[in-house]
């Protein structure tokens, strides 16, 4: 069990993902400390979601590797929030529990913190409903809640908004907001421009697997550096 | 998740003590035919309200009722193939042997008995099915009646083979069940008869030869080779059968008001 | 042709006639194929979802043989079973032998295999799904057994269903180990092997119908479970 280990700093040096012939991500060296919400940025198969998963820890690199406070275990105090929720055939609440179950959280506790993770997002009327026949913006929620009941270090978001309408789009925007208040590092992934501008402060963009530059928020969409990264602004990339 | 185990658990235990509750029953291997005359049914009932305990009985061929025995799987052993028997007791394994009811094979046939089987020899009827090549199924399967029908051959001096003779290797009914299909002759016990239902053509060619006299005996398995046997009860599950009242029930025993079993203890011819 | 709708006539009689010995078979045939459907599901299920998520050695090898064991042949297991219950075999002193324990393990050997070997296909058909968000949240390959079994219940319930159609429809090792014996270890399936040997046809295809009946009634109740659950789940 080894969760001693911090998952921030975390480390990629010189990571390679191959799936087969094809290099997803290619020499990529990047750190994050956490100390700003990040934004990866990118045309589609760039390499967005694979280095997020790398980061994470899901994904093993084909060559290079990754390390979390020098560790090379994966840590257990951060989370992750996919593009299309994953949620048990059980109520919401208990969603959220199980997710404070696997981390050792137990009886009372784990149902209290459960509960208030559920109002956090604004979910608290629907917390005894099944999971699976609520709204796609709601199920998107249950997840965030379900990140973020574990009181991780850092809670990666691929592409979060992706598949909502844009109420529910924002509602997930201002539950992020709350957790960088909290003081939780966030690094997402988006096609959402505005988005990208509003919750994140630093930019790192990717194109066909290598890291082209990595900016200031403000800097990256006035003058980004890179010819690749002011096509993709301009929209010229698909 | 505990659910499903803990049912499992008890559903298990439940069967558990339903058997070893009933500690008071003795194990009793018999043959099919025995069985399928419904002899039991009428047998067991009286016997439990004379013992006060439960005779279960595994009825398979003869065969396989003494191997069941020699295993230690019964208590007692109750068939009708008296060479087979002797040989148990003498490997050991039986206690002593009494005779207790004897019922008779006939042979059957269709009705138009192509061979002229027809008649009160046994031996000589086989001869005519062999030299006519009229269909015969055969059980095939070491059971008492296999055993006697062989005997027969043997006396006849045939060695039955060819696409005409059709062994089965299964019990009496199927067999019955295989000649009445193919219009064929065989030896078949009167009781399987009695209650066989799907007879199509076939009727009783040849019966009452002394040769088709069918003994029955009763052995205890011996607790010396096999010490969990319940002796005390078995010995007194054969003293019912060979008394009075146990002969006169089986005597009892009738299909369509025919008698199937004769009793047949007699004290003083002291069995083996 | 006449037989089979004498049968039905004759099973609607034997049914509602409420004939003793013919409940005690029934009560029986459930006790013993649900309590041997119950345990296999209790092994395998966990069994097949254990190889179906976790990666080790010869895996794929194991995988080979419990698809292989499927087609374990029943008389087979019967006459092993019978063997090591028999008093000249090693669990002889049990004494088990000829009593319905010893249907339920027979039935129970016969059907785990089946139960592990669907539940693994299903676990692994699934897997793919759960696997990034169950990592993602730190969920082992052993924890995440429990956690899928209860997640797939209504697939699964298929699975259990077909456990508990084979244990029900298990003749030739429950003859061998049950021995058939009367008001003991006859079963529906026991009881129409022997009323067919007797050659009365007429009486086994009725015992044969009210068994499936039951089997149908099992197989509804199961689907409007899963009707109800899937609206109420999604």
């Amino acid at each position: 069990m080894a969760s001693a280990t911090r998952s921030l700093p975390v480390e990629a040096r010189g990571v390679t993902v191959r799936y087969g012939a094809l290099a997803a991500l290619d020499d990529v060296d990047l750190t994050f400390d956490g100390s700003a919400p990040l934004a990866v940025l990118g045309a589609n198969g760039a390499g967005k979601s694979v280095l997020l998963r790398v980061l994470h820890g899901l994904v093993a690199p084909s060559e290079g590797g990754v390390t979390w406070s020098g560790a090379s275990t994966r840590p257990r105090d951060q989370a992750m929030v996919f593009q299309r929720p994953v949620l048990l055939r059980r109520s919401a609440l208990a969603n959220v529990e199980y997710a404070l179950a696997v981390h050792g959280v137990r009886g009372r506790e784990r149902r209290e913190r459960a509960a208030e993770a559920l109002a956090r997002v604004g979910l608290e009327k629907i917390a005894s409903r099944p999971a699976r026949v609520l709204s796609g913006g709601e199920q998107q929620r249950v997840a965030l809640a379900r990140a973020w009941a574990t009181r991780p270090r850092v809670v990666y978001l691929d592409e979060p908004t992706a598949s909502l309408d844009p109420s529910a789009a924002a509602e997930v925007e201002r539950v992020m907001g709350e957790m960088r208040s909290a003081g939780t590092a966030i690094v997402f992934t988006t096609h959402h421009l505005g988005f990208a501008r509003r919750a994140a402060a630093e930019v790192v963009f990717l194109d066909r697997g290598r890291v082209t530059e990595r900016t200031a928020v403000p800097d990256f969409f006035a003058r980004p550096r890179s010819p690749e990264a002011a096509a993709y602004l301009q929209g010229e990339l698909p | 998740m505990r659910l499903p185990i803990a049912a499992s658990i008890a559903a298990f235990l439940l069967a558990a003590s339903s058997a070893a509750a009933a500690e008071d029953f003795i194990t009793v291997a018999s043959t099919t035919s025995t069985e399928q005359s419904g002899l039991f049914k009428s047998l067991l009932p009286e016997a439990k309200k004379a013992l006060g305990f439960d005779v279960h009985v595994v009825a398979v061929g003869t065969g396989q009722a003494l191997d069941i025995a020699r295993r230690g799987d019964a208590d007692v052993v109750f068939v009708h193939d008296k060479a087979a028997e002797e040989k148990f007791l003498a490997e050991g394994y039986g206690v002593k042997r009494y005779d207790v009811m004897y019922n008779d094979f006939v042979i059957v046939g269709p009705k138009g008995d192509p061979a002229h089987a027809k008649g009160t020899d046994v031996v000589a009827a086989l001869e005519k099915i062999a030299g006519a090549k009229a269909p015969f199924a055969s059980r095939g399967d070491k059971s008492g009646t296999d055993a006697a029908e062989k005997r027969y051959w043997k006396e006849a001096g045939i060695q039955p083979a060819g696409s005409w003779y059709r062994e089965t290797g299964s019990g009496m009914g199927p067999t019955l069940n295989t000649a009445s299909g193919m219009n064929a002759y065989a030896l078949t016990d009167r009781g399987t008869w009695l209650s066989f239902r799907n007879r199509g053509d076939l009727v009783i060619l040849v019966e009452g030869d002394a040769k088709l006299f069918n003994q029955y005996g009763v052995m205890l398995v011996n607790p010396a080779k096999h010490p969990h046997v319940k002796k005390e009860m078995g010995q007194r599950f054969i003293d019912w059968l060979i008394s009075p009242a146990g002969q006169r029930t089986i005597a009892s025993y009738r299909i369509g008001g025919q008698q199937l079993f004769f009793p047949d203890y007699k004290p003083l011819a002291v069995g083996r | 042709m006449h037989d089979i709708g004498a049968s039905f006539v004759l099973a609607y009689h034997l049914a509602t006639g409420g004939d003793p010995e013919l409940w005690a078979i029934v009560e029986l045939s459930l006790a013993v194929s649900v309590s041997s459907a119950l345990l296999a599901c209790t092994l395998g299920l966990p069994l097949g979802a254990l190889v179906a998520l976790q990666q080790f050695p010869g895996r794929r090898a194991l995988i080979v043989a419990m698809n292989a064991l499927f087609g374990l042949p029943s008389v087979v297991v019967g006459l092993v079973v019978y063997l090591m219950l028999s008093r000249a075999g090693p669990l002889g002193s049990f004494g088990i032998l000829f009593t319905p324990p010893a249907i339920v393990i027979a039935q129970t050997v016969l059907v785990t295999p089946i139960v592990a070997a669907l539940a693994r296909q299903f676990v692994e058909d699934a897997w793919h799904e759960y696997r990034e968000q169950l990592t993602s949240l730190g969920v082992s390959a052993l924890r995440a057994v429990p956690t899928l079994l209860w997640d797939l219940r209504y697939s699964l319930l298929t699975v259990v269903l077909m456990g508990l159609g084979r244990a029900t429809s298990e003749v030739g090792a429950v003859m061998i180990v049950g021995g058939n014996v009367s008001g003991v270890t006859r079963v529906m399936t026991t009881a129409i092997a022997l009323e067919t040997e007797k050659g009365d046809l007429p009486l086994a295809l009725a015992l044969g119908v009210i068994l499936l009946a039951l089997v149908v009634a099992l197989n509804a109740a199961a689907s409007v479970l899963r009707d109800w659950s899937l609206a109420r789940h999604g």
